[in-house]
């Protein structure tokens, strides 16, 4: 009988790393999801003297972007979002994080500015907040200013389509 | 023309191997000689064929044939010689062949000396080298061809992993194939073993070399690996418990069982079924770490860059081969004739003991390495598991292992006593004691408890040692002449135990009395570490072949005497845009000074690391003596005697015809 | 996310962190100090190939070590420094995982299959002695040919 249990813990060994082929072992999931939004005030993109606060994403629900001019993955994601702007579907908020203000608004003006407004995080301190690992990254953000969802990497069309547009739509009934 | 030609020949090898797997197996069982002779030259025959493939890779490589994709990926042509070499084993294609050559290797070697062995036991063992060398082949030709073109081909490659353009890359790895590899030789004998059912103290004889020599070269390869990490990377760190280092020491620490098993079912006779299955084990545990390396389940520094879908074949294959062995050994082990007897306090004991402590630190590490994986393929989250945990856990686990080896090398086969025990070690124990209380306040005093206790264990296993030595030479014959003829077995025994002694105290000492600083230092100023002055000389730039370098010259002194230059460098490799550090060290016995340049910073200073890393050497030193004990106990004339073999050959039939 | 698309993440991640700013820092007490190196050893690097903080070239790495530096002088103690950390990245974030009810087997797992493997050694220890059958006659007539036959080749 006891013969059987090497085989017993090696089926279950296996089963395990056959799970395991199918996650990815660099994604790091956010904790932050159903927390509000951490307290913060940084100046505008764009303005001299404006200054964005934690406040100003509340309201409806919104995705935040964040993004950099140095960012070779982000220009794959923007014309998505440009639509996305155009379209009137979502409201994006963009979080320009540790770049340098001229290149990001260069990049702007290049690219297409899909952001409502733009906050300017010169030293990343909000993304430390956020728990930014990578750019781009999307927080999906309702009208309590609680964070629901966040997207690691460029938005793709099936995360689009399968997780954050009815998330958006869901949260637009919410009260 | 030349890389088709290597194809050709794997889709060959592939097909010989199928031979080999099936013939010399079904021979045995149904006994036609022709086809078990048929094994030893398939064997061969595969050896040259993937042999003849390798070094059109090798061509490919020597010769920048760009078109070649694998060679287009990891080389280029301001690359040195001896690093296009080298760059054959870089990424996973390569590295796979290389696997796939040493395999045929091993079971060449084993068709060569195969003369103690019974012909249909031999045949059995070369068809189940060759099931393995299907799997890999197929793996190999189906989804990782080293020989695919790329077409257009690349002007100029993409040079090879600036880390890896060391010496240490030419032999670390080949050094842990060949251990890891050569586990399947054990393997194979043990699954013979079973579908013969002649589970047998001459069995374990037969293995017992062969599982010494792997075991040889998997500690060098897995020294050599800290080693190279230690001057390599720039932080004096020498093991980190990444998940491919833990796939390489799992095999390790269920080698060493295995051997300590072996040498039990070797003269008693006992434990057979567990030695069996500590022989399936390491094989296993050595194609965990192929899948670990090659399918992307794990992130680690070492991985190669592969995706899930050659991760599904290598499960597959570490599932039907590991798996088919344990259906073997759940059928044939209860069949398996009871060893001979002992007592509770007996030398078996300490030895079984001493698999089991194994087995639980290789359990240990196992779990540490693939929890984060269960822990979120459950749905839990995400978690970490470093070193912070493995440091605690494993050190845990060793202290009895180390209590144990101490007691179980001075005790008696088959019937000791606690009271004899007692009476031979008390002094040993009061030594030992005193000797960690010296060390640690010769060492400074600080951390006493956890590194007291380290080293007395270490100093433990020393004195035991040494205390057995010395009981062996008392009998008739003078000592001195004893000592001089002593058998190889015990000589190696005590060489390996000593070195194992020197690793555990090289590893107490080097984690808890290095010292650092990290400091600004600009050309012309001096600094201060451990009693030693380092003077940053001056800087100077250089060009080298594929790279830029910024080359630190430091003078290093000890009470104003000048003991060393050190020449620290930053270098920017060109194709990849990729920095490197290479540290500056002056190796010593008792102690490395080591220094590493960080940052240039704003003012023409540097960012600058110093390291005093006491003892760190004896680490790899004690690996080295652990591979020469083992290599001595190899050769022991007591595991060939024919005498013996005949003899036992006879006392087996009549045993089996029961 | 597809391939091509991870690799560009991947090199966005790093296209920045590879010459982050290296700047020794220091501390008032060798306590301090040693508190920080301990830290950095503890926590992982989220963007590398399992690299700790101290290892890291990266240049979110830079940015949290930057971050442990200032708690530290701020006079944070580590449990509130790691509980930072873990706030916003999570338990992955730390090397030394936390003992919660999901780490219990891993945390006391070893203990356990040390007990384990020690009692499953005393058993096997204690039950070993048995008393050898006795031969039948014929299994003792050859013994006696084997005997015979191993002391002429021993001669």
């Amino acid at each position: 009988m006891r013969y059987v249990i090497p085989l017993g813990a090696f089926i279950v060994l296996v089963a395990f790393l056959a799970i395991g082929l199918g996650l990815d072992p660099r994604y790091v999931p956010s904790p932050l999801i159903d927390k509000p939004l951490p307290n913060f005030e940084l100046p505008e993109l764009g303005t001299r003297h404006s200054r964005i606060t934690t406040a100003d994403l509340a309201g409806k629900p919104r995705l935040l972007n964040v993004w950099a001019s140095w960012c070779v993955a982000c220009r794959v994601e923007h014309p998505l979002l440009l639509d996305l702007a155009k379209s009137g579907k979502a409201a994006i908020v963009g979080l320009n994080y540790k770049d340098a203000h001229d290149d990001a608004l260069a990049w702007l003006k290049q690219h297409g500015d899909p952001y409502e407004r733009t906050v300017f995080d010169e030293h990343g301190s909000l993304g430390l907040d956020l728990g930014v690992y990578g750019v781009p990254e999307t927080f999906v953000i309702d009208r309590h200013g609680v964070i629901r969802y966040k997207q690691v990497g460029p938005i793709t069309d099936g995360a689009l389509a399968s997780v954050i547009m009815p998330m958006l739509e869901q949260l637009a009934g919410d009260k | 023309m030349i890389p088709e030609i290597g194809h050709f020949m794997l889709a060959l090898a592939l097909a010989v191997a199928c031979l080999q797997a099936v013939i010399p197996l079904v021979g045995a069982t149904r006994g036609y000689s022709n086809w078990v002779a048929f094994a030893s030259p398939a064997a061969r025959v595969q050896f040259l064929l993937v042999l003849a493939a390798f070094l059109t890779l090798v061509h490919a490589f020597l010769t920048n044939d760009f078109s070649v994709a694998y060679v287009a990926h990891n080389s280029n042509s301001a690359l040195p010689a001896a690093y296009r070499l080298s760059a054959v084993w870089g990424a996973h294609e390569g590295s796979l062949l290389l696997w796939i050559l040493i395999l045929c290797g091993w079971t060449f070697a084993v068709t060569v000396f195969d003369k103690g062995l019974p012909p249909k036991f031999a045949a059995i063992v070369v068809s189940v080298l060759g099931i393995v060398s299907v799997g890999f082949l197929s793996f190999l030709l189906f989804t990782s061809n080293p020989f695919d073109r790329l077409i257009p081909a690349l002007a100029d490659g993409g040079d090879l992993n600036p880390l890896l353009q060391d010496p240490g890359l030419i032999i670390h790895p080949p050094m842990l194939y060949l251990g890891y590899v050569g586990s399947s030789v054990a393997f194979a004998f043990a699954i013979a073993a079973l579908i013969q059912g002649r589970i047998t103290a001459q069995a374990a004889r037969w293995i017992r070399p062969w599982a010494i020599a792997t075991w040889i070269f998997l500690t060098l390869g897995i020294a050599l690996g800290s080693w190279w990490a230690y001057y390599e990377l720039g932080w004096g760190g020498w093991w980190f418990w990444d998940p491919v280092e833990n796939a390489s020491f799992m095999p390790w620490l269920l080698g060493t069982a295995l051997i300590h098993s072996l040498a039990v079912t070797e003269k008693r006779g006992s434990f057979k079924n567990w030695t069996v299955l500590l022989a399936l084990a390491t094989f296993a545990l050595s194609l965990l770490g192929t899948f670990l390396v090659r399918s992307g389940v794990l992130t680690s520094v070492h991985a190669f860059a592969t995706d899930p879908g050659r991760g599904v074949f290598v499960l597959a294959l570490l599932g039907g081969v590991i798996g088919g062995s344990l259906i073997l050994y759940a059928w044939r082990g209860p069949s398996t004739f009871a060893g001979g007897n002992y007592e509770p306090v007996s030398r078996e004991v300490f030895l079984l003991l001493n698999s089991a402590l194994l087995a639980v630190a290789t359990a240990t590490v196992l779990l540490g390495t693939l929890y984060p994986l269960a822990h979120e393929a459950l749905g839990l989250g995400k978690i970490s598991v470093g070193p912070p945990y493995f440091n605690v856990v494993f050190s845990a686990v060793m202290l009895p292992l180390m209590a144990f080896l101490g007691i179980g090398q001075f005790s008696r086969w088959k019937s000791d006593s606690l009271i004899r025990l007692r009476k031979n070690l008390v002094y040993p124990l009061s030594a030992t004691i005193a000797a960690a209380f010296v060390a640690v306040i010769m060492l400074g005093g600080q951390k006493t408890i956890a590194a007291g206790v380290g080293l007395g264990f270490g100093f433990w296993v020393v004195i035991t040692t040494l205390l057995g030595i010395r009981e062996r030479c008392q009998g008739r014959q003078h000592p001195w002449f004893t000592l001089f003829n002593l058998p190889r077995a015990f000589v190696g025994q005590c060489i390996a135990h000593l070195g194992f002694a020197c690793t555990v105290i090289g590893v107490v000492v080097a984690s808890f009395y290095s010292v650092d600083e990290h400091q600004r230092l600009a050309p012309g100023e001096s600094t201060e570490l451990a009693g030693y002055e380092f003077h940053f000389v001056n800087l100077r730039t250089y060009s080298g072949p594929n790279y830029r370098a910024t080359q630190g010259n430091f003078e290093l002194r000890r009470d104003g005497k000048f003991i060393a230059t050190l020449k620290p460098e930053k270098r920017l490799y060109h194709v990849r845009n990729m920095p490197m550090t290479e540290a500056g060290i002056s190796p010593g016995f008792t102690r490395d000074l080591y220094v590493s340049l960080g940052e240039p910073l704003d003012d023409g200073a540097w960012s600058v690391r110093l390291y005093f890393k006491p003892f760190v050497r004896w680490i790899w030193l004690g690996a080295i003596l652990m591979a020469c004990g083992g290599f001595i106990a190899m050769f022991d004339p007591r595991l060939r005697s024919p005498a013996v073999a005949r003899t036992e050959a006879v006392a087996d039939t009549s045993s089996a015809e029961r | 996310m597809n391939r091509s698309l991870q690799t560009l993440f991947v090199f966005a991640l790093f296209t920045l962190g590879v010459l982050a700013a290296d700047t020794p820092v220091t501390f008032e007490s060798p306590a301090d100090r040693e508190r920080y190196d301990t830290l950095l050893e503890e926590l992982r690097c989220l963007v590398c190939q399992n690299q700790s903080l101290s290892d890291s070239h990266a240049e979110l790495a830079q940015d949290l070590r930057d971050q442990v530096y200032a708690m530290i002088m701020d006079g944070k103690d580590n449990a509130a420094i790691a509980d930072f950390m873990v706030a916003r990245y999570g338990d992955f974030v730390l090397y030394k995982p936390p003992v919660k009810s999901s780490t219990w087997l891993l945390w006391f797992g070893p203990l356990l299959m040390l007990v384990l493997a020690l009692a499953v050694v005393a058993i096997f220890a204690r039950g070993r002695i048995q008393d050898p059958q006795p031969l039948s006659d014929e299994e003792r007539r050859r013994v006696q040919s084997l005997i015979k036959s191993d002391l002429g080749q021993r001669k």
